[in-house]
Order: C-alpha cells, then structure tokens, then sequence
C-alpha cells in the first residue's frame, strides 16, 4: 500500500495536478509517525510512510493547509473522510483546493498498547491480514492487530469513504457490529453518585495540555475560547474539580453535533482520559431525541444544534428519558 | 443525642440553608412575567436572583456552568413560549441545547434537579412565581451545590 501511495502521490506531482501532498512521515522511532506535508518526489521517496501506526488524522491541517497556493494532495482513511467531509460542509476547507485519494485501513495500532503486551524497541512494523509483524531490537514479534488496536479503532463505525476523488485499494463497508455507545451505556446504567464517582477519577487527571482540542477536527476556530485570556481558564492546569468539568463538558459540547466521533482526542490524549465517553453520550442522545445523525455523513443535513422541531423534547423529560430512572 | 448531631456542635444553631438561585429570565416573557408577579402582589423566594437576557438562545452552557461555579445551587432559564419566541426560533435552539448540557451534567453525576428550563410568558405572573417557589423548594432539598462549585468561591 505504502508504495502504491508514493507511487500515486509522485505521479500527481510531476503531472501538475497537485502542489503538495499531505502524508505521514517516519519520526524518530517508526511508532512516532508524524503529519507531514512533502512538496516534491525526493521528500516523498525518502521520507513517506504508510504504516500500522499511521493513526493520526490529516484532515484538520487541511484547515490551514487549503489556503495556500495551489492544490493539495491528502490521503485519508475512511474515518478521516468523515472529517473531511464535515469540514468542507463547514465551509472551513475549499473542496476545490484539495485533491482527496482515499487509502484502506482495518485498524490502526497503538504503541502504548504495544508496549503493555511487552513488544518494545521497536524497528519496523508491517500489517497483513490482520497479523502485525513487528521487528523489535530483540527480534521478531508477531501479534494480531485486533490486540494493540487504538482506542478508536475498536469501535469502527465503517470502511467505506466519505467524500474522496480517488480511492487506492478496495472500498470496504459499513461495520456491522460497531457497539460504540456500549461504553456510554454501562456508565448510564451507574448511580449519580458512581458516575460523578468515575468521572472525578478520569478528569481529575487532566493536565490541560489542549492537546485534545487541538488534534480535533471540529475544533477549528480561529481563537477558541480556551485561548481567551479573561476566561480565567486559558492555558492553565484546572485549579478544581470545576475547571476540569468546565473545559470537558465545554470542549464536548462545542463539537456536540459536529463531532464525527473519529477518536482522536482519546488517541492523543498523554493521560489516557476516555474522552470518547462525552463525546458519544452527546452523538448518542442526539440520536435519540432527534434521530439518527453522523457528522461528515452528507453534505445537505443540517447538524442537530442548528435545526429544530417544534415537537422536540423538553429538557427536563428529556434527561428522564435518558435510560436512567 | 449522638455524640456529632448538629445540635450538639452548635451547627444547628446556624440559620436553615437557603439556596442561590440564579434565574436567566428572557427580556420579552418571563422578564416582564416577573414583573407581573410584582405589581400583582405574588411573592416568591428572595433566594431568586434574576439575571435578564434578550432572548432564553442568549444562553450558552458556559453561562450556566459558570452560575454554579460562582455559587448557585440551582440554575433555572425561562423563555417564551415555544413557538411565541420574540425573534421567532431563539427558544427552539434553546431548548436542544439545553436538553443536550443537562443530559450531561446527569451523566457526569450532577444532580439533574439543580437545572431547569420553563417557559413562561409576559402574561403569567402567577406562573412565574409558583415555579421559582417551587424550584427553590427542589433545590433546598437537594442542600448545598457541592459537585459543580468551585472551591475558590466556596462560601
Ligand atoms: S471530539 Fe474527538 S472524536 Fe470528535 S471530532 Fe474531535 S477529535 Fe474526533
Ligand atoms: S489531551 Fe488529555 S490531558 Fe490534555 S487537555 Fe485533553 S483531556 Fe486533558
Ligand atoms: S425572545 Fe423570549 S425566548 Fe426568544
């Protein structure tokens, strides 16, 4: 796949059609895969990978990345096309100026999680059918991919592409058994007392490092409130439990219907905070108050923060109606 | 008598806790409701600090969650009508957004009758203050806000 990628990716290059590609590139170890933007085939052919660990999604650099000169060429995996379509029906990213060429994935790994099944030193990494083959400085390891997979990757919503120009390989399909909100749901069926409980035992390990607003595709504004000196909360590690629940319950709700719940706030997040869990108990009571919605899906549906029904549910029934008691 | 009753500490002693309430009232209904409930005489709890805004969309969860870190012990938002919004749609969006923040601040524990939305309009003065007595009585209850306070506001 990787060779296929470059291959592809130099070709639109020397042909004109686009003046960059946005890729993944080889960090200083091969699980520290890093967005990278190559502007001709030397960089490509030297620095270009495409490899187990390329989890990251590119899509928000094409906020900046778009408005450049001249056209830009991005890979995506299906979940990646989801924000990309998102963010072009936000009007954040001119379609005209990226080329998109969607890439297949079955799930993506997790050094980390590499790292707690004992694989370190890792040197090289390839996947096939569903087995990881890892070169490690104490020799070879073989695991499966469904072991070390990332947080996000557990819970794929789909195979199939969003809004692409090209696709490489095969166009997989909606999973079937996605139990996403399976997570939500055990946490719901808690006691007020045992949620705010496991709650304080997450969030109070934030270190407001933003590094979750900052990866997010939805998380697009030019100053975001958290950035905002006379906030109180800018920069700064929370003070209390308020601050924590203040950024989290705001950082999930200004992505509350936009979020295409691709993962990445968990994926990046250096204290493990499941961040999933606002973020899908807010996709999962959308759904239920106003019907089934995904963000990125199509580009003519207006998100459900912006619309209404003069039937909607009030609030109050609402939170009763919630599944709890 | 127990050993550590509040009487015997002397806690007893203190005054019956009363809330803070803040109510976020819309300028064109539950403003004027408030007003109505005063020139006809009705009263309800002194607790009821108002806070006017143009319109219930003016809003935002952060406003909400800032009334409790600063002290509230209840927060209640009252617009139009649905349907009776002076800018048409304000309520409508009021009422998704709110029904999304308090179905969170539930799953993060908090407790789900400290928040409230109601709607009431110009005309419905006696509405009005049955509806703060009655959310004041809830919130009372309840006793302190303890999960989303801010410690440094602690008073
Ligand atoms: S909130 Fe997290 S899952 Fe949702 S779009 Fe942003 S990074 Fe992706
Ligand atoms: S990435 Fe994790 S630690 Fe950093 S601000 Fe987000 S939740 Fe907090
Ligand atoms: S003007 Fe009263 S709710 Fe909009």
């Amino acid at each position: 796949m990787q060779e296929l990628m470059k291959a592809r990716a130099a070709a639109l290059l020397s042909e004109g059609k686009v003046n960059r590609v946005l890729g993944w590139a080889a960090g200083e170890f091969v699980y520290d895969v890093t967005p990278t933007v190559f502007e001709s085939r030397e960089e490509l052919e030297r620095d270009f990978v495409y490899s187990p660990f390329c989890g990251a999604n590119l899509s928000k650099y094409l906020v900046k990345e778009a408005r450049k000169e001249g056209k830009i060429l991005v890979f995506l995996k299906p979940c990646d096309s989801f924000s990309f379509a998102q963010l072009v029906k936000e009007h954040r990213i001119p379609r005209e100026k990226v080329y998109a060429v969607g890439v297949e994935c079955y799930g993506k790994t997790d050094a980390t999680a590499l790292r707690s099944l004992g694989i370190t030193g890792i040197v090289g990494a390839a996947e096939q059918y569903g087995a990881l083959t890892l070169n490690t400085l104490n020799g070879e390891r073989r695991v499966t991919v469904a072991e070390a997979m990332l947080e996000k990757c557990k819970s794929c919503k789909t195979k199939e592409h969003r809004l692409c120009d090209e696709l490489l390989g095969e166009e997989g399909e909606p999973v079937s058994d996605c139990s996403r909100f399976e997570e939500v749901e055990k946490v719901e069926a808690m006691t007020p007392e045992e949620r705010f409980a496991f709650f304080r035992g997450e969030l109070s390990r934030c270190i407001r490092c933003n590094a979750c607003r900052d990866v997010c595709p939805a998380c697009t504004c030019e100053t975001c409130v958290f950035d905002n000196p006379a906030s109180g909360i800018a920069q700064k590690a929370a003070a209390d439990p308020f601050e924590e629940n203040l950024y989290h319950i705001i950082r999930a709700f200004h992505v509350a219907g936009r979020c295409t719940d691709c993962g990445e706030c968990t994926r990046v997040c250096p204290q493990r905070i499941p961040l999933h869990l606002l973020n899908r108990k807010f996709i999962k009571d959308i759904n239920e108050f106003y019907g089934p919605y995904q963000a990125g899906d199509d580009p003519e549906t207006p998100s459900p923060l912006t619309d209404w029904k003069p039937d909607d549910v009030e609030p109050g029934s609402a939170v009763r109606k919630g599944g709890r008691a | 008598m127990p050993m550590n009753s509040p009487e015997k500490n002397g806690v007893g002693k203190e005054e019956a806790f009363r809330p803070k309430i803040v109510a976020f009232c819309c300028n064109w209904c539950s403003y004027a409701g408030a007003d109505l409930a005063g020139t006809s005489r009705l009263s309800y709890p002194a607790e009821v600090k108002i806070i006017r805004v143009p319109c219930s969309c003016r809003v935002n969860p952060t406003f909400i969650l800032r009334a409790f870190g600063r002290g509230a012990d209840g927060v209640i938002l009252c617009g139009c009508h649905p349907g009776d919004c002076h800018y048409t749609t304000g309520n409508y969006y009021t009422r998704r957004r709110m029904t999304l923040l308090f179905s969170m601040l539930d799953y993060l524990g908090i407790e789900r009758e400290r928040t409230r939305v109601e709607w009431v309009s110009a005309a419905e003065g006696a509405k009005f203050a049955e509806t703060m007595r009655d959310f004041v009585a809830t919130v009372t209850a309840l006793g302190k806000n303890r999960r989303l306070e801010d410690l440094r506001c602690r008073n």
